[in-house]
């Protein structure tokens, strides 16, 4: 019987903490010499398919996620148009080699549950109301998988959907908080999912102020929930800032090859 | 792939705007305050053939969940450890809105956070569910069965899951030496399953700005959003997830988990006060 991918804690002693001594305070680093407010290093580009009407490949240090979006276009089949809104369909889904294991390239019921929310995580952010009778295709492919991958599926997918030209009020930008031995961490990679105490996958819109994504597998206090919410939104206005960036760069390089 | 659904059932717009304005005032349709559960009925070892069994009313929403065991062979990754499974199925009969068929995204939803809120405090000691490390160890399985949709199927199955694995007894199991298999008198429940903590979900809702727990059927209807949290005895947040098409601002999740762990308190004891009266009727 094949298991899915979901984490099984061992009570393994491998320790992903190290305190270190500076400035007279005691500081954790992390297994991969990060602090615990650091992002991996993040890399984001768009337009990266030619056939895709937009598209997005994000890497967060490992994890590796290409996004394309196809419409706004017919909806086929017929019965699935709304009279007053364009639906959304939404499919995350991991490359069989993106994981130490192979994955079966049929959809689990992890990533199921995971289209789902990372949908719904869309849904109030694009302006649906603009095109009704239609039908938008997100596609997200998991390429190479270190935890993460769906706050970075959602980072791409709304790369994509800007690269489209469909109208959004905002970009969504998520990333994963966990708790590692009693430490709240930004942007856990597998391993400190795996061995940590929680892991708390976070997707905004940092404009408008609104929380688009929210999950929390694991325990947490109150207040540590709190400083950890804290901790995403710092790291997701960070990525945010990039997102912005690289659109940006895109359009003024169009612009630039014109004038030439 | 997971598409926009179209509304399940529509609500005329005159219903839609006396709910709202009377939220707007602090109560609910169906008279209740926004902080207030409905009435709630446990009813522990409904399924005598099942080794664990429960069936919850909140309100006219009705869940049974019934537990099943065998043994199997562990995971090779976790090989001192028993199994565990969670499944849901949403019955036709249950709504008009639930379709035969395999479980949709809805039904894996609940059944996966149930999971985890489960798994991830440790509710069952899974260490003490071994007969034979690396070869026989027990599985247990948790059936989510929704006999009636009027809402917040979350805490529902929560709590009738949390009910149904309080009352369940494992069978006696005898190895068999010739062949090496362990057989399992079912007619012999022996030993009850080990519980570490209680866990329930509180199911919040955001009806335009408006913040209420426990949404009927209507009331999910009209929110934008929901926002599950599971809260265990020891008032600990042990899993969140965030439903439906909306958001949340900072405020309002604040808020939420500010009355999820407040409201825990209503189901803990429900649960507490099933288990009490079934101890008695003993």
């Amino acid at each position: 019987m094949l298991r899915e991918m979901d984490k099984q804690k061992s009570s393994a002693e491998i320790k992903l903490i190290e305190w270190i001594e500076e400035n007279g305070e005691r500081i954790p680093i992390r297994h991969d010499g990060r602090r615990y407010d650091e992002l991996r290093p993040i890399s984001m580009k768009v337009g990266v398919l030619e056939n895709a009407d937009g598209s997005a490949f994000v890497e967060y240090g490992r994890t590796r996620v290409i996004a394309a979006v196809y419409g706004p276009k017919e909806a086929h089949p017929r019965h699935i148009a709304l009279p007053d809104r364009a639906v959304i369909r939404c499919r995350y889904h991991m490359a069989p080699f993106s994981t130490t294991e192979r994955k079966s390239p049929a959809p689990t019921r992890r990533e199921i549950e995971l289209s789902k929310v990372i949908r719904e995580a869309l849904e109030s952010i694009i302006i649906v109301e603009l095109y009704p009778r239609t039908l938008i295709d997100i596609y997200m492919e998991v390429l190479q998988s270190d935890g993460g991958t769906r706050t970075a599926a959602v980072t791409a997918a709304s790369l994509a959907l800007a690269d489209a030209g469909i109208a959004m009020r905002d970009l969504v930008a998520g990333v994963a908080v966990g708790k590692v031995e009693g430490v709240l961490v930004l942007d856990v990679d597998e391993e400190e999912d795996m061995y940590g105490e929680a892991d708390m996958p976070v997707a905004m819109a940092p404009s408008l102020h609104r929380i688009v994504l929210l999950q929390l597998n694991g325990v947490l206090s109150h207040e540590e929930f709190r400083e950890a919410l804290n901790l995403a939104k710092k790291g997701i206005e960070a990525i945010y800032k990039m997102q912005k960036e690289v659109l940006l760069s895109k359009y003024t390089e169009i612009s630039k090859e014109e004038v030439e | 792939m997971s598409i926009t659904p179209s509304p399940g059932t529509i609500i005329p717009k005159i219903k839609k705007y006396t709910i709202e304005s009377l939220l707007k005032e602090g109560i609910r349709a169906d008279g209740r305050k926004l902080n207030e559960i409905r009435r709630i009925k446990i009813i522990p070892n409904y399924i005598e053939r099942a080794e664990g069994s429960s069936l919850v009313e909140l309100g006219s929403t009705m869940v049974l969940v019934g537990v099943k065991t065998d043994i199997v062979p562990p995971f090779p990754d976790t090989p001192e450890e028993g199994v565990l499974v969670v499944h849901a199925e949403f019955v036709p009969l249950a709504s008009s809105t639930f379709e035969p068929g395999p479980p949709d995204e809805n039904a894996l939803e609940l059944a996966r956070v149930i999971d985890r809120s489960l798994r991830e405090v440790k509710v069952i000691p899974l260490d003490k569910l071994v007969l034979e490390p690396k070869k026989h160890v027990w599985r247990i399985f948790v059936d989510i069965y929704v006999l009636n949709h009027d809402g917040n199927l979350y805490d529902a199955s929560m709590l009738a899951t949390m009910a149904a694995l309080m009352n369940t007894k494992l069978p006696k199991a005898v190895k068999d030496e010739d062949t090496d298999i362990f057989i399992i008198e079912r007619n012999e429940r022996t030993t009850p399953l080990d519980i570490n903590y209680k866990v329930v979900t509180v199911t919040i809702a955001k009806i335009n700005q408006t913040i209420i727990v426990d949404p009927n059927y209507e009331e999910e209807q009209l929110a934008s959003a929901r926002l599950v949290v599971a809260v265990d005895d020891q008032e600990r947040i042990v899993g969140m997830q965030k439903i439906g098409m909306g958001y949340f601002t900072y405020d309002e999740v604040e808020k939420s988990i500010k009355l999820a762990l407040e409201k825990s308190k209503v189901y803990l004891n429900e649960l507490e006060n099933s288990v009490r009266r079934e101890s008695t009727k003993e």
